[in-house]
C-alpha cells in the first residue's frame, strides 16, 4: 500500500471555489421543523469533550451525567454520541456510561503532537481500549506527512488502527498545520487508506480549528473515497464549534456533500464542549417560543 | 552630375511622364497590379480602368478588382493573420519600422507619385508624415497593451486582467482623398496589434496605394498581412462587408465614396451587410475625423481594431 | 405544440450499494445506540427537505399600473396599449405597464435631448455625486429590490439578493468615480459625451442590466432613454423612483416600457446618437441593419454558447460547482452561460458522475424561498423554447439526464438538464438555449479543446479548468471570447470589462474599456477645447 501511495496523487482543491461553495452552503436558511430536526441531530452527533490538564474524575463524572441527561426538563432529547476524555480518565467515563448507549472516546497516541515514540503511542492506545474506550482519536504524524514521509505516516496509522483492535479510530489531521487544502485532501486520503473510521479536523489545541471550508474539503475527499474504494468513512469536526447555528451549517455541508446517509452519529460527529448548551438553548426557544434563562441549563 | 541633367539624359521630366511622349524616348509605363498574398496580381476578372490625374491626364490603368478578388484577399489575410499576431511585439515593431525605412528611401519617388495622383503641392510633406506615422506606430507594438489594457481591481480573491487582442481580419476602405497618408493612418494602427488587412484603395487615386504595397513587399511585412485591391469600390465594399471572415470594417474612408447608379448608398449597404454577421464597423464620428489630421496620432485608433479579452483567475493557496 | 421534455427514464442516483455497516459492527466493538429520536430528522432535514424559508414580501409595493418615467416624472402614456407583467412562478399578473408608442418615444427622446446639454456640461464631480447617491439608495433598498426582481423575473431570491442587486449598486458606485476622472482614463484625449443614448435591455438581469447601461452613460455625461424588457419592467420603474429620490435632474434618464416595437422605435429615433443593446443575436443584427448609414454609435452584447473546458488535472470537486454555477445560475438564462461542457475524455465519466450527483441536490421551486437553487424560467415563451430544444436533443440521440425533483404545479419551471453523448453537430451544441440545459462533449488534447471551443459563431465567454498555469495562459490566449474564466465561472465585477467577440457583439461594459462605449475621444492639446464635463 505505501508503494501505491508513494506519489499520493490526489484530486487537487481550488481554495477559492471551495470557500465560495462553503459560503453558499452557510447561507442556507434553516427554519422551524428543519431547525428542530437539525438541532436534535446535532445533539445526537456531539462528542462531549473535555481535554484539560485539570480534568479530574469528578469533572468527568459530571460530564457523563450531562451526556446522559442533557436537559432534565426535556427527557425526549437524544443523548450525545460519546464523551471524549484523556486516557487516564477513560476508566472513570466507562464506569459512568456503561450500558447507557453513550460511547466512551479517548484521545491517545501522544495527543496532540503525536511525536512520542511509536511503541509508547501504540501502548497508550491499547491501554485506553482495555480501560473501556469504544473510540480512539489519534493524530496524524504531521512531521512525517509534511516532510513527505507519507509511507511512515501511513504505516503509523495502520499500526495504530491495529492497536485499537475493535475500537473505532478517528484520525485527527490537524488541518490548521497542513498549510493548504491540497494537503488536507492528501492527508484525508492517506488516513482513509490507512483504515480510519473517521477523519477529524483538529485537536482543538492549536489556534486554528474546524472551519466550514475545511469540513467541505474533507467531505469531498470522503465522498470520492466512498465512490472509488467503496468504504464509507465518517467526518468529525472539532474545535471552535460553539453555537447551534454553526452546528447546522456543518450539517448542511455534510448533507449536501455526502448525502442523507451521513446524517447520523455513525458517520458524523461534532467534538465540542460549549456547543451542547447553545443547542439546548435553541431547542428551548423552539419549544417555548422565547429564549429561556441561561442559568437554567445544567452545567 | 546634377539631378536635373541626369533626369534629362534618362528622358524623364520632373513633372509628369504620362501620355505626353517624350520626344527623345518612349517611356516604359508601369502596370499597377493589386497586391494579394504577397504577390502582385491582376484582377481575376481581367478588367482594368483608367486612372487620371486631377487635370485629366491619363496616368495609368489600374486593376478593377472583383468580388472574387475580395474573396482571395480575405482568404490570404485570414491565413496570414495568426502568424503575424504570433510574432513578438518587438518583431512587429521592427517590421513596421522597416516599412518607414523603405518608404523614406523612396521618399522623392513616392512624393512625385502622390503629386501626380492628387495634384497637391504638399506631396513631400505628406510622404514625410506617412513615414513618421509608420515610425510612430511601430513603436506602439510593444506598448499599446500597457496603455489600453491592464489589471482590474475586482472584488474577491481573483486576479483579473484585460488585454487588447487583434480583432483578426480588418477590411479598410481607404480614405478617398488622402490616398497615401490617409491610408497609412488607418492601416498602421490596424497592423500594430497583429491584424491582417484587406485594403480597398481610393477609387479615384489608387496608384499611391499600389506603390505603398510595393514598399510593404520590399520590407519584411509577411505575405498576406496587407492586401491591396483597386477598382470600383461599391461592389468590392459590399463583398468585403458581407464576408463572414472579415472581423472589423473600417468605413471611415467611405464618406466620399462615389455613388453608382441607383443602387443603395454604398455606406448604408456596407453597414447592413456587416450587421448580418455582427461585424464591427469603425465609422467616422466627428472626433475620428480629427484623428485624420496629419498632426493626430492616437493609440485609441489601435484600440479600434482590437478586441478586449478579460481573464479571471482565483488567488488561493 | 411543444411537448415538454420527458422526465429522465432513470431514477436519480441512488447510493451505489447499501450503506456500509458501521465499522464498529465489523470489528465487534459495542454497537452504536439505536438512532436517537433526533436521528429520524432526515425527514425534516436533508438535501431536499429544508422547511420552507420564504422571503418576506411586505417591503414591496407593486402598483396596479404604471406610467412612463419621462423628464423626471411618471407620466401617463400617449399610447393606450398596455402590457401585463406576470410573476413567472405563479403565472399570475403583477401589474400593467404601458406599451409605449411612437409619441411616447418622441417625448422621452426629446426630454433626453433637452437635458443633454446641461448634463454633458455639468462638472464631473457633480455627476459623480448623483451616481454615488443612486448607488447608496440601491444598497439601502436592496432587499426590496431583490424581492421585486424575484417576483417579476422568477430568479431565486438568493441570487437577486446576493448577486443582482449588490452588483447593480456596485456598478453605480464604480462608475460614479469615473465621472470626474475621464481626463485620466484616456491619456492624450478629451472625452466628450456621445449624446442622447437609447438603451434596450433584456429580462434575465433586469436591474443589473439597467445599471450596466446607465452608470457608464451617465458618468460620461450622456442622457438616456432606457427600455426594459417587456416581461420584466418593474425593477426599472422602481429604479426611476430611486432616481427621483436622488434628485437626478429631469430628463437625464427616461424609462419607457414596451415590447420590441418600442425598442425598434427608440433605436431608430433621430434624436438618439448612440444605441446600446443587450439581448439576442437575431435582434442585434436587425438593430445593426436598422442603424446602417445613420452615423449612430452602436454597442451590442448578444448571445453566447460558451465552452467550459475541463482538463483531467483540474480540481474536480470545484469544477463540479463551477459547471453547475456556469449553466444553472439564473436557470441558465445567462448569455455567458457555460452551456457546452468540454471534458477531457480521461475524466469524462468521473465528472459526469459528480455532476449527476450534484444535480440531484439542486432545489427547484419557489423563487422566494431562500433555499431555492433554481427558480422559474422567465416566461411561457422561454419555457417552450427550452423544451423545444431539449426535445431536439432527445430526438438527435443525445442521452438526457434530469433529476427526479418535484416541480411546482403552477408557473414556468424546468428541470435542470444534462445531455451526454452530444456532438458539435447537435442543435443543443450549437444554438443558444438560454435555459438550464448542459451539453457534455469530450476532447483528447488541448488543441482539440481549442478547436471545439471556438467552433461556434459566438464568442462571449469561456471557462478553463486545469491546475497547470502555463496551460491556462495558452488556452486563454486562444479562446475567441471576451471573458475567460479560469478555474472559476460567471464572475462579474464593475471594474472588469464584459463583452463578446464575433456574433456575441462588440463593445465592452465595465471598467475603463467599458467607458469607451460612451465617449467621443478628441485629441487633447491646444487645438482641443476644454473638455465638456471632463473638468471639475
Amino acid at each position: 500500500m505505501p508503494g501505491a501511495l508513494g506519489a499520493l496523487s490526489v484530486t487537487p482543491v481550488d481554495a477559492v471555489g471551495l470557500h465560495e461553495r462553503a459560503e453558499s452552503l452557510a447561507r442556507r436558511s434553516i427554519k422551524s421543523s428543519s431547525k428542530q430536526a437539525a438541532l436534535r441531530l446535532a445533539l445526537a452527533c456531539i462528542d462531549l469533550t473535555s481535554l484539560e490538564g485539570a480534568d479530574t474524575p469528578g469533572r468527568v463524572r459530571s460530564l457523563c451525567g450531562k451526556a446522559l441527561r442533557p436537559d432534565p426538563s426535556n427527557p425526549g432529547l437524544p443523548q450525545p454520541a460519546a464523551v471524549c476524555v484523556y486516557p487516564a480518565l477513560v476508566a472513570t467515563a466507562a464506569a459512568s456510561l456503561a450500558g447507557t448507549g453513550v460511547r466512551v472516546a479517548s484521545v491517545a497516541g501522544s495527543f496532540p503532537a503525536g511525536l512520542g515514540p511509536l511503541e509508547a503511542r501504540l501502548d497508550e492506545i491499547r491501554q485506553a481500549v482495555s480501560d473501556g474506550a469504544d473510540e480512539i482519536d489519534i493524530v496524524l504524524n504531521r512531521s512525517a506527512f509534511l516532510s513527505g514521509r507519507y509511507g511512515q505516516a501511513l504505516g503509523e496509522l495502520v499500526a495504530s488502527k491495529e492497536a485499537a483492535g475493535g475500537a473505532q479510530v478517528k484520525v485527527i489531521l490537524e488541518t490548521g498545520e497542513l498549510g493548504s487544502y491540497d494537503s488536507v485532501r492528501r492527508a484525508s486520503v492517506l488516513a482513509m487508506a490507512a483504515g480510519a473510521d473517521f477523519i477529524k479536523t483538529s485537536t482543538g489545541k492549536i489556534g486554528a480549528s474546524a472551519t466550514l471550508p475545511m469540513a467541505l474539503c474533507m467531505a469531498e475527499a470522503i465522498r470520492e473515497f466512498a465512490e472509488t474504494d467503496g468504504r464509507t468513512v465518517g467526518l468529525k469536526v472539532a474545535g471552535g464549534i460553539r453555537t447551534a447555528k454553526q452546528s447546522w451549517q456543518y450539517l448542511v455541508v455534510v448533507s449536501e456533500t455526502l448525502g442523507a446517509d451521513w446524517l447520523t452519529p455513525r458517520l458524523f460527529r461534532i467534538g465540542a464542549s460549549a456547543l451542547l448548551n447553545d443547542v439546548l438553548l435553541q431547542l428551548d426557544r423552539l419549544r417555548f417560543g422565547r429564549y429561556v434563562r441561561g442559568d437554567k441549563t445544567v452545567i | 552630375m546634377a539631378q536635373d541633367e541626369l533626369l534629362g539624359l534618362l528622358g524623364r521630366r520632373r513633372e509628369g511622364d504620362g501620355v505626353k511622349a517624350n520626344d527623345r524616348r518612349l517611356n516604359v509605363r508601369k502596370t499597377y497590379k493589386m497586391f494579394v498574398g504577397g504577390a502582385f496580381v491582376r484582377s481575376e476578372s481581367g478588367r482594368s480602368y483608367p486612372v487620371h490625374s486631377p487635370d485629366g491626364e491619363l496616368l495609368a490603368r489600374a486593376s478593377a478588382g472583383s468580388r472574387k478578388d475580395v474573396r482571395d484577399a480575405v482568404r490570404s489575410a485570414r491565413g496570414a493573420q495568426p502568424g503575424w499576431a504570433a510574432r513578438s511585439a518587438y518583431n512587429r515593431g521592427q517590421i513596421l519600422y522597416r516599412v518607414a525605412e523603405v518608404m523614406d528611401s523612396r521618399r522623392s519617388e513616392v512624393a512625385e507619385e502622390v503629386a501626380r495622383a492628387v495634384g497637391g503641392h504638399a506631396a513631400v510633406s505628406e510622404v514625410d508624415a506617412a513615414v513618421d506615422r509608420w515610425v510612430w506606430y511601430a513603436g506602439w507594438c510593444d506598448k499599446f497593451p500597457q496603455v489600453l489594457g491592464g489589471a482590474n481591481p475586482v472584488a474577491g480573491d481573483y486576479f483579473n486582467f484585460t488585454v487588447p487582442e487583434p480583432v483578426g481580419v480588418v477590411g479598410i476602405a481607404a480614405p478617398e482623398n488622402s490616398p497615401l497618408l490617409g491610408l497609412v493612418s488607418r492601416l498602421a494602427p490596424a497592423l500594430v496589434s497583429g491584424n491582417a488587412a484587406v485594403v480597398l484603395s481610393s477609387e479615384c487615386f489608387p496608384l499611391p496605394s499600389v506603390t505603398l504595397a510595393e514598399i510593404l513587399a520590399t520590407g519584411d511585412v509577411p505575405p498576406g498581412v496587407v492586401n491591396v485591391l483597386t477598382g470600383r469600390r461599391p461592389a468590392m465594399l459590399a463583398a468585403l462587408a458581407g464576408h463572414g471572415e472579415v472581423d472589423c470594417l473600417d468605413l471611415t474612408g467611405c464618406e466620399q465614396t462615389p455613388q453608382s447608379g441607383d443602387g443603395p448608398e454604398p455606406l448604408v449597404e456596407a453597414e447592413s451587410l456587416a450587421a448580418k454577421s455582427v461585424t464591427r464597423v469603425v465609422k467616422a464620428t466627428t472626433a475620428q475625423r480629427l484623428w485624420f489630421e496629419p498632426s493626430s496620432e492616437s493609440p485609441y485608433l489601435i484600440g479600434e481594431f482590437c478586441e478586449y479579452k478579460t481573464v479571471w483567475h482565483p488567488k488561493g493557496r | 405544440m411543444t411537448r415538454i421534455a420527458p422526465t429522465s427514464p432513470q431514477a436519480p442516483a441512488q447510493p451505489k450499494e447499501a450503506p456500509a455497516q458501521p465499522p464498529a459492527a465489523e470489528t465487534g466493538a459495542p454497537r452504536l445506540p439505536a438512532p436517537a429520536p433526533g436521528a429520524g430528522a432526515q425527514l425534516e432535514f436533508g438535501p431536499h427537505s429544508y422547511a420552507p424559508a420564504p422571503e418576506a414580501t411586505d417591503l414591496v409595493e407593486i402598483a396596479p399600473s404604471y406610467g412612463l418615467f419621462i423628464d423626471g416624472e411618471f407620466v401617463a402614456p400617449r399610447s393606450d396599449q398596455t402590457i401585463t407583467t406576470l410573476n413567472p412562478a405563479t403565472a399570475r399578473p403583477l401589474s400593467v405597464v404601458p406599451q409605449s408608442g411612437p409619441e411616447d418615444v418622441d417625448l422621452a427622446v426629446a426630454a433626453a435631448g433637452k437635458a443633454a446639454v446641461s448634463w454633458g456640461r455639468a462638472p464631473g464631480k457633480v455627476r459623480a455625486r448623483y451616481l454615488y447617491r443612486i448607488a447608496r439608495l440601491l444598497q439601502e433598498r436592496s432587499r426590496e429590490f431583490a424581492v421585486l426582481e424575484t417576483l417579476d423575473n422568477g430568479k431565486p431570491v438568493k441570487e437577486s439578493r446576493d448577486v443582482d442587486i449588490p452588483l447593480a449598486a456596485a456598478h453605480f458606485f464604480h462608475h460614479a468615480g469615473w465621472a470626474d476622472k475621464l481626463e485620466y482614463a484616456f491619456a492624450g484625449a478629451v472625452a466628450r459625451p456621445v449624446g442622447p443614448v437609447g438603451q434596450v435591455i433584456p429580462w434575465n438581469f433586469p436591474l443589473l442590466m439597467a445599471a450596466w447601461k446607465l452608470a457608464p452613460a451617465l458618468a460620461a455625461g450622456n442622457t438616456v432613454v432606457l427600455k426594459p424588457a417587456e416581461t420584466t419592467p418593474l425593477s426599472a420603474l422602481a429604479l426611476a423612483d430611486v432616481l427621483q429620490e436622488a434628485d437626478l435632474p429631469p430628463g437625464v434618464v427616461n424609462i419607457i416600457t414596451g415590447n420590441g416595437i418600442t425598442g425598434d422605435a427608440l433605436v431608430r429615433h433621430q434624436g438618439v446618437r448612440k444605441v446600446a443593446f443587450t439581448g439576442s443575436t437575431v435582434v442585434g443584427k436587425s438593430i445593426g441593419s436598422a442603424l446602417a448609414g445613420s452615423g449612430k454609435r452602436l454597442t451590442l452584447e448578444l448571445g453566447g454558447k460558451a465552452a467550459n473546458i475541463v482538463f483531467e488535472d483540474a480540481a474536480l470537486d470545484q469544477v463540479t460547482e463551477g459547471i453547475v454555477n456556469g449553466i444553472y445560475f439564473n436557470q441558465g438564462q445567462v448569455c455567458c452561460a457555460g452551456s457546452r461542457l468540454l471534458v477531457q475524455e480521461s475524466v469524462a465519466e468521473t465528472v459526469v458522475a459528480k455532476l449527476r450527483r450534484r444535480l440531484d441536490t439542486l432545489r427547484v421551486g419557489d423563487p422566494l424561498d431562500k433555499n431555492t437553487d433554481i427558480g422559474a424560467v422567465n416566461s411561457a415563451a422561454q419555457l417552450s423554447k427550452i423544451a423545444e430544444l431539449v426535445n431536439s436533443g432527445v430526438d438527435e440521440g443525445a442521452e438526457i439526464y434530469q433529476p427526479a425533483c418535484d416541480l411546482p404545479d403552477i408557473g414556468y419551471f424546468f428541470r435542470p438538464t444534462l445531455f451526454c453523448g452530444v456532438s458539435q453537430s447537435h442543435r443543443i451544441a450549437r444554438e443558444e438555449i438560454f435555459g438550464p440545459v448542459l451539453s457534455v462533449l469530450t476532447f483528447r488534447t488541448p488543441d482539440e479543446a481549442v478547436e471545439k471551443a471556438n467552433n461556434t459563431a459566438y464568442g462571449l465567454s469561456a471557462g478553463i479548468w486545469t491546475e497547470k498555469g502555463s496551460r491556462i495562459l495558452w488556452m486563454a490566449e486562444r479562446m475567441k471570447a471576451g471573458v475567460v474564466w479560469a478555474n472559476t465561472f460567471n464572475r462579474f465585477d464593475p471594474a472588469s470589462p464584459f463583452g463578446g467577440y464575433r456574433e456575441s457583439g462588440y463593445g465592452r461594459e465595465g471598467g475603463r474599456q467599458g467607458m469607451l462605449s460612451y465617449v467621443e475621444l478628441e485629441p487633447a492639446g491646444p487645438a482641443g477645447a476644454a473638455p465638456a464635463g471632463a473638468t471639475a
